[in-house]
């Protein structure tokens, strides 16, 4: 009996060692040994003006500052918390201070951070720092980042611990995770597709990290592949980033190419406005790029396999009145500006009328944009942008369900009806 | 005859036009329009709201409201609404939006009868008027101007205001949850002021008429006592 239980015990410690090594094989995927890397941050040439300049404007690329600057702080300096369900990761410090910067890391080590999300000190990063994303960056482009972000002038400023929950602040369990969810990747190009396409692709995939808000995350919270475009409720934040390969939310299949790079540069176009973390991307990032980047992103994006559309409903919903309680409050607080019909003025004040952003199935955005109202942001092609009042403090969450309601099924529109419930849940953290 | 069917149909073109008219919003190319998102709360054309709380900011100096607009934008003012709203906004429209609404000219609403006994009104206007040396609190009308309509381009005034707000600005600037840009004057001020004294402030200052056609002053005829980081200064201290 001892004899068997032993063996048992043996079987069970083999097999843990095996997993444990099966694991710590899976986080050093595609790692180059660093003493390779003979160049230091000490010893390095003084990098170029044009490869700083090449390095700024990917770091536009892939919005660094926006995750990495806190409220008002001196931009790359870090301390912005990112909120997740496990907790919340502070974006640290990238200015080149050697102590609480980047000062100490050469270009070999900045590189593994990116590729292999693996920190100066062999520590494992959270992948709230988009390096399933970032894996796909290539070197030269690496290389740019580093020198740009060491050209900055440094700043002391230590990064504050990160705030996680048990057991989620264990290494252990950041191994365990990317064994499951991380392999490192290098961006591929595929022959069959344009040189313009496979830019978008690099863009959209890799520095521009669009799926880390737009794919949906599971309990653990990972997507399902850096290729996952199908929308997303953003954890935490609750506003939902919409599907960019449904036709019934945000794919821009259908558009033509000026209005997508319109909507990148400015924040506002034909088709619609940006609103909430993506008012962030814009302001941040993609009004910065170039007319042949943002082309590519958008013949990318347009190329992307479409999710089939949801089946209409066999008995279509019945409109609301225009004169129950939803319609009388559009008549008093929304008509003034999105008209009576929900037409919109073009450009400047949505319309609601044929909008998907009205009639997607999360409201989520509805109720935020209703509560907080909102500006577009400023860019150089829309510097002064209309606003839209918040209502937070003159509308109870019974009201806002009415209205939207309202709205989501008046003028031809087919949306599901919003309850008080939805609102209250969406209302969320803010 | 065909002139006169010419005619006709030219009215009732303009009819139909005027009638389509009518149903498009009318939307105007001005910042007013662009400023919807801020009547909301703040009253029509910036002039107040009917809450109670959600102050005047219509022709407050420019300076002023630029100051604040940063502070909202940039975290060092906390309001959820506003940190959201001005979040996407450049420096250059905020200073747009500042002088929009500095450059309004409007009538001020009847003050908020004081609740408070005649002693408290007291100690209340001679803090404004004289502040308490021996607490180190300087007057109100030191910085704010002796009309206490502030002074341009970037002292406030006080009149005018609804009293909640201005206990609620006090006491987040001794709490520490409201910081203006260093050094921050009024942090130090309201760190001086007991409870009490704020009362007495806000009760007196929110009863006070604002005289008709009341603007900013010019400029202060003495120093100001303490050094705010919010206003330029003319030469290092």
């Amino acid at each position: 009996m001892r004899h068997w239980l032993a063996r048992g015990a043996f079987a069970l410690a083999a097999l843990a060692v095996l997993l444990a090594a099966a694991v710590g094989w899976l986080n050093r995927l595609d790692e180059a040994p660093l003493a390779a890397a003979a160049v230091t941050a000490a010893t390095a040439a003084p990098a170029s003006a044009e490869l700083i300049a090449r390095g700024a404007y990917l770091a536009r690329a892939g919005n660094c500052r926006g995750c990495h600057t806190a409220t008002g702080g001196v931009p790359y300096a870090g301390g912005r918390g990112v909120p997740t369900p496990f907790g919340t990761v502070y974006a640290p410090n990238l200015t080149p201070d050697p102590a609480t910067g980047l000062g100490a890391w050469s270009a070999a080590e900045f590189w593994r951070a990116l590729h292999n999300g693996r920190s100066r000190d062999g520590r494992l990063l959270y992948p709230a720092f988009p390096y399933p994303n970032y894996t796909r960056i290539t070197r030269a482009d690496s290389d740019a980042l580093h020198a740009f972000l060491q050209s900055l002038p440094p700043l002391v400023q230590p990064n504050p611990p990160h705030a996680l929950a048990f057991p989620f602040d264990q290494q252990a369990a950041l191994a365990v995770w990317r064994a499951l969810y991380f392999r490192p990747e290098r961006a591929e190009t595929d022959p069959a597709r344009s040189a313009e396409w496979n830019r978008g692709a690099y863009l959209v995939e890799g520095l521009g990290h669009c799926n880390a808000c737009h794919a949906s995350r599971n309990a653990l919270g990972a997507a399902s592949s850096t290729l996952d475009l199908a929308g997303g409720l953003i954890p935490v934040q609750n506003w939902y980033a919409p599907s960019l390969t449904s036709a019934d939310e945000a794919s821009v299949a259908g558009w033509e190419t000026p209005h997508i790079v319109a909507l990148l540069r400015s924040g506002v176009s034909a088709r619609g406005a940006v609103a909430g973390p993506m008012g962030e991307v814009v302001g941040g990032s993609t009004q910065h790029l170039t007319e042949p980047d943002l082309n590519a992103m958008a013949a990318y994006l347009k190329a992307l396999p479409q999710t089939p559309a949801a089946p209409t409903p066999r008995e279509p919903p019945v409109a609301p009145a225009a004169n129950g309680p939803g319609g009388k409050l559009y008549a008093q607080h929304c008509a003034q500006c999105h008209g009576e019909q929900g037409e919109g003025v073009a450009g400047i004040y949505p319309a609601l009328a044929g909008s998907r952003a009205v009639t997607m199935k999360v409201s989520a955005n509805l109720v935020h944009i209703v509560l907080e109202g909102g500006f577009p942001p400023s860019t150089a092609a829309n510097p002064r942008p209309y606003g839209m009042p918040p209502f937070t403090t003159v509308l109870s969450t019974e009201d806002v369900a009415q209205l939207l309601t309202h709205v989501r099924g008046s003028w031809g529109n087919r949306g599901a009806p919003v309850s008080a419930l939805e609102v209250t849940k969406y209302r969320g953290e803010k | 005859m065909r002139a006169l069917a010419l005619r006709a149909l030219l009215a009732l073109a303009c009819a139909a036009a005027a009638a389509l008219a009518h149903a498009a919003p009318k939307v105007e190319d001005t910042m007013a329009q662009r400023m919807q998102a801020c009547t909301g709360c703040h009253g029509a054309q910036g002039r107040a709201a009917s809450d109670g709380y959600h102050p005047r900011i219509a022709g407050k100096p420019a300076g002023y409201l630029y100051q604040q607009l940063l502070g909202f934008r940039d975290g060092r003012r906390h309001y959820g609404l506003m940190n959201n709203l001005l979040a996407p906004l450049s420096d250059d429209y905020l200073r747009e939006i500042a002088e929009h609404f500095a450059g309004l000219d409007l009538p001020y609403p009847p003050p908020q009868p004081a609740v408070a006994g005649a002693a408290v009104l007291a100690r209340g206007e001679a803090l404004v008027r004289h502040g308490d040396a021996g607490l180190r609190i300087p007057a109100c009308a030191q910085c704010h101007g002796a009309a206490l309509m502030g002074v341009v381009p970037a002292v406030p005034a006080l009149l005018g205001m609804p009293r909640d707000y201005l206990n609620a600005q006090l006491g987040a600037w001794r709490t520490g949850s409201r910081h203006a840009a260093a050094p921050d004057c009024m942090a130090q001020v309201a760190q001086q002021l007991a409870p009490a004294d704020i009362t007495a402030l806000t009760q007196w200052l929110a009863s006070q008429p604002v005289p008709a056609g009341a603007k900013p002053a010019a400029s202060l005829p003495a120093p100001m006592p303490l050094a705010c980081g919010g206003i330029a200064r003319r030469s290092p201290p």
